[in-house]
């Protein structure tokens, strides 16, 4: 899609964790399955690296949705670790909402190595999301927004 | 502040033609701590990485970011040519700007506006990356075959003829798998059991090779080169070490009515049983739920019978622990349930059958003793039909997506022998397209057409229907000649979609491997690492991994072997460096961070702190790094910020979120 003015594209941190999702996304890569330029992704080792710390951060930083992605419940590299970040997430999302951060502008969603099609597709989903809720300016450090 | 070197690649094409690396180049050149940047077209290449080399030296480099492909392919490669140019391959961090992006976006202003912000995100992150030393671990000698089929064979014995220790673990109480439930392999027509039964004895009685069939996996934890492994071997009632096989107990059984499962439950077989003639070990297990012993009380026949005194009643499930360097899954496939099929009638005519059912009908160790009858009656069939494709190549979710590769040949080569032995038997195949690519394939199928005149049609069936008079109404479909097609046959065979065994999800979760929709075990790459998980010192052999015939499991299970070995061959393996470490003033001693982390890695030591000049001594966490896998669980467990993850810390993660949301 090319860049048209006034539009509003949002900024869109997508954590990814380093087996399952971060190959997913590889695999959407691969397979030429496109999802907007608006998702950045980062890579952690695990789903439960990410301290709800980086997604305040984030919302502070002018973000307007974060997404974690993260291995299967089941299927976790290391066992446990998706566990953790799946209640980490639920009160960190219900805590944001509380501050007026809308629960649309979070999302966990468990994409495995093989599943590109599903990262495409949640990505789409969480950018349409997000523009249709709009600028996020609740939490935003206004002075990051210029 | 570090100096930095940013490396934009081409890829060719591949990036160039979607991102502007000029621009990129130019763009991050203003970034704090770059110092230098260029673009190089194939930044892998030989003389790209001199491009590096030379880079470091002359702009004295302390950090690099290379713009490329997924890490997941190259950033072993760029590590190593830090290390070359005397960095620490540490120092490197990669942007992603093939996989997420030039490959996805269209729009090149827009695609490299992305690579920017990824590249940006990489320089901040490398400018708070700090040298790590990866550490050693011990490999243990032995390895671990999951799956006592074809496939697990062949990988044992490959393993072994390598000088390693295998123990293969098999669920039933034989080794040999599905290939010895076949009658005959395609494309020679060679006999199953002629061709798998040798191997099955040279595993037996080879000196590195241990097996433990009716056993199963219970419990794995460790890491590649040191797996821990329960092995729950189940009670067979039976003490192997007296049992002669000489088969009386099975004879004298009064309980014959449990299903055969080795004939697919076409029969019956008794309580104590061994699955077939030729099982290695030849030792028979007793069915609990099936016999009258552990049922009432009372019988005991086998006990009577049995003169070498190995019946043993009070037998207990017994729980091995072994130490594994490497584990080869090889668990092999079942076919579908054809539940979601009612239209074929399977599950109200007995005349018709699944593809691996007449296997063992037309074997002569079958229920029928080889001979080609109708399970209704006994009658000798005179019009058979053959359906292709149930519950493969499916579009709805009834069946499987995928092809299930195997059953074009098998078809044929079923068509074949019937019209061999029985030359006055039509046969007729519906078939949606015929696969035949494989050495000898395509010349195989034409001989079943144009030497044995079997009838293919092009055309799907839409039902089966049972008759009064006892045969089944075929209405199919010829899509060559557009016409509607009903047949009147005795015999109808549906050649069944194949799916991964159903324990392999318990497995892949015991393992941390990971798994496909179809539950079909991931390989680390589709390509170049066919054989291997993404888990290290996990392998893959056989149809575990997708459908595949005998040659290529064979195959693939001795690649599968190769990669086992050479992780074996080595005394140490050099562990990740990017580990948990707890900022030692910080740390209370609570304990929350060992409480969540999966490895134990965590313990507390009473250490002499020096906090801002005071001297006491406290309870403070410590990571053993050789049992840290660098999950990071521990480090937003921990309430006072104490715990962080090398590599990939609490500020260098925060700097890409900046980096990002700029």
């Amino acid at each position: 899609m090319p860049l048209t003015e006034n539009e509003f594209r949002p900024k869109i941190v997508a954590f990814c964790c380093n087996w399952c999702s971060y190959a997913g996304a590889d695999l959407a890569g691969s397979s030429r399955l496109s999802y907007p330029a608006d998702v950045k992704i980062i890579k952690v080792p695990c789903s439960c690296r990410v301290n709800p710390m980086f997604i305040l951060r984030a919302f502070e930083k002018g973000a307007d949705g974060v997404i974690l992605c993260g291995c299967h419940p089941g299927d976790c590299h290391y066992s446990t670790g998706n566990y953790y970040a799946r209640r980490r997430m639920t009160l960190l999302f219900s805590m944001l909402d509380y501050l007026g951060i809308e629960k649309g502008r979070t999302r966990v969603e468990w994409v495995s190595a093989a599943e590109g099609v599903k990262f495409s597709q949640t990505m789409n989903e969480f950018v349409e999301k997000i523009k249709s809720l709009g600028e996020n300016v609740r939490l935003g450090d206004l002075r990051c927004k210029n | 502040m570090q100096r930095i070197g940013v490396f934009v690649c081409h890829c060719g094409s591949n990036i160039a033609a979607t991102v502007d690396v000029k621009k990129v180049v130019e763009t991050v050149l203003s970034e704090p701590g770059v110092c230098h940047a260029e673009d190089y077209p194939y930044m892998c290449s030989e003389a790209g990485q001199m491009k590096i080399l030379e880079a470091v030296k002359e702009k004295k480099l302390t950090g690099i970011v290379v713009c490329s492909c997924s890490p997941r392919m190259h950033e072993a490669t760029f590590r190593k040519a830090a290390e070359r140019a005397g960095l620490n391959p540490y120092m490197v961090e990669i942007a992603n700007i093939r996989e997420h992006c030039s490959w996805i976006h269209k729009d090149m202003e827009e695609a490299t506006k992305k690579a920017v912000i990824l590249a940006r995100a990489a320089i901040a992150k490398v400018n708070l990356n700090t040298p790590l030393q990866a550490g050693e671990s011990r490999v243990t000698k032995r390895a671990l075959v999951i799956g006592g089929g074809i496939a697990g064979i062949q990988t044992a014995l490959d393993i072994a003829d390598a000088g390693y220790e295998v123990d293969i673990v098999e669920k039933t109480p034989s080794i040999g798998g599905r290939m010895s439930q076949l009658d005959k392999t395609f494309p020679t027509l060679d006999c199953s059991a002629c061709i798998l039964t040798p191997k099955m004895v040279e595993a037996a009685a080879h000196e590195k090779i241990n097996i433990y069939t009716y056993s199963e996996v219970d419990k794995v934890t460790g890491f590649v080169g040191d797996f821990t492994v329960d092995i729950r071997k189940k009670a067979r009632s039976v003490d192997s070490a007296k049992c002669t096989g000489c088969g009386v107990c099975q004879e004298k059984c009064p309980s014959k009515k449990s299903l055969n499962e080795f004939n697919r439950g076409l029969n019956t077989r008794s309580a104590i049983y061994t699955p077939f003639a030729q099982a290695i070990p030849n030792v028979p297990v007793i069915d609990r739920d099936a016999c009258i012993k552990f049922k009432t009380g009372k019988c005991g026949v086998c006990e009577k019978v049995c003169q070498a005194g190995a019946i043993d009643y009070n037998q207990k499930d017994e729980i091995i622990t072994e130490k594994y360097g490497a584990i080869v899954v090889a668990t092999g496939f079942d076919t579908i349930k054809l539940d979601n099929y009612d239209e074929y009638a399977y599950n109200q005519s007995k005349d018709v059958i699944t593809s691996l059912e007449l296997e063992r009908i037309m074997n002569a160790a079958g229920p029928t003793k080889g001979h080609l009858e109708r399970l209704s009656d006994g009658k000798a069939p005179k019009e058979m039909v053959f359906i292709q494709c149930v519950g493969s190549r499916c579009s709805d979710n009834r069946g499987k997506s995928y092809c299930s590769k195997i059953c074009c040949m098998y078809t044929a080569k079923h068509a074949m022998l019937i019209r061999d032995k029985y030359p006055d038997v039509n046969v007729t195949v519906f078939y949606i397209d015929v696969r035949t690519p494989g050495k000898n394939f395509d010349e195989f199928y034409r001989r079943a057409v144009e030497e044995y005149g079997v009838n293919y049609v092009k055309g799907q069936v839409g039902k089966v229907a049972p008759l009064p008079n006892g045969k089944l109404l075929v209405q199919g479909s010829d899509l060559l000649d557009n016409k509607q097609i009903l047949k009147e046959a005795d015999m109808v065979v549906l050649a069944t979609a194949i799916e991964p065994e159903a324990s392999v999800r318990q497995i892949a979760t015991m393992l941390t491997a990971s798994i496909d929709t179809n539950n079909f075990l991931t390989e680390a790459h589709p390509k170049l690492r066919p054989v291997e998980s993404p888990t290290a010192g996990v392998f893959l052999s056989g149809v575990c991994q997708g459908p595949k015939d005998i040659p290529e499991t064979v195959a693939q299970a001795g690649a599968a072997a190769v990669k086992a070995i050479g992780l074996l061959a080595k005394d140490k393996l050099t562990t990740n460096p990017c580990t948990a470490k707890p900022d030692e003033l910080l740390c209370n001693g609570c304990s929350q961070c060992a409480n969540v982390c999966p490895y134990g890695a965590i313990t507390y030591e009473e250490k002499e702190v020096n906090d801002h000049g005071i001297r006491e001594t406290r309870r403070v966490a410590q990571v053993n790094g050789a049992l840290c896998q660098g999950c990071g669980a521990c480090t937003v467990t921990c309430p006072s910020g104490a715990m962080d993850l090398q590599g990939f810390s609490n500020r260098q993660i925060i700097a890409e979120v900046d980096a990002i949301c700029r």
